[in-house]
């Protein structure tokens, strides 16, 4: 039998920029986590950041990155694994992410996979992978993504889902 | 002038709160906000540096850039 996704919460920013969304009091009772976002920054940077139960270290990533101009590899050594609309981006458009996170109840270190698009009636956009690796063994319980420089802006909105995987 | 504020959803009960950030959560977020632009920085840096290095092959090589992709073909 396939495996069937559960939507567990759904948040957003219907009335105003926030600082940060999150999920907290997340259920283990899933094997894997999709987080699903439709974001864009009230600031021009177009990094932001997922965090794990609220912790800022311990992550290690590569990044394959293309933005129809350059491509390359990169290992950045922040925590910073969101890629968000920036505000210069054309009006109202918004990145459209999606973060995978196998076994994200387990007693092991947790992998992620990220696979993030820009949006933008322009020259360049950029389009991500990122293959990474939290180094911490405790089961995730929040998610809180923050832009990385302003707010996230009005009408951005974020879906949980969990995954069940069927014998 | 009030803090900006934080969307929470507990996934358990599935009630959201707006929350005030603190002092501390506002510090915490500058803090982040520096990294993420120095690691901005750095991208765009390595961007810029890649497609020189390539203007400048190409320029050493006598070829455009799609002769370069013919010969790669």
């Amino acid at each position: 039998m396939a495996n069937t996704f559960e939507l567990i919460a759904s948040t957003g920013a219907p009335s105003a920029s926030v600082a940060s969304l999150s999920f907290s009091s997340i259920p283990a009772t899933f094997t894997d986590l999709v987080l699903i976002l439709s974001i864009r920054s009230t600031s021009t940077n177009n990094y932001g950041s997922i965090l794990f139960n609220g912790s800022s270290s311990g992550y290690t990533r590569r990044i394959l990155y293309g933005n129809g101009s350059s491509a390359f590899s990169t290992s950045p050594t922040g925590y910073e694994s969101l890629s968000i609309n920036p505000s210069d981006s054309t009006a109202s458009t918004f990145a459209s992410y999606q973060m995978y996170i196998p076994n994200y109840a387990g007693s092991i270190y947790k992998s992620f996979s990220v696979d993030a698009v820009g949006e933008n009636n322009g020259t360049t956009a950029q389009a991500i992978f990122h293959a990474g690796v939290w180094s911490n063994s405790a089961a995730i319980t929040s998610l809180t993504i923050t832009s990385g420089v302003g707010n996230i802006a009005q009408y951005s909105t974020a879906y949980l889902y969990g995954v069940n995987k069927n014998a | 002038m009030p803090n900006p504020t934080r969307i929470e959803i507990n996934c358990e009960t599935g009630v959201e709160s707006i929350i005030e950030l603190t002092d501390a959560e506002v510090a915490e977020l500058e803090t982040a906000a520096l990294i993420a632009e120095q690691e901005r920085q750095a991208l765009e840096l390595k961007a810029e540096n890649d497609a020189a290095a390539k203007a400048a092959l190409l320029e050493r090589l006598g070829i455009t850039a799609d002769e370069a992709k013919l010969l790669l073909a």
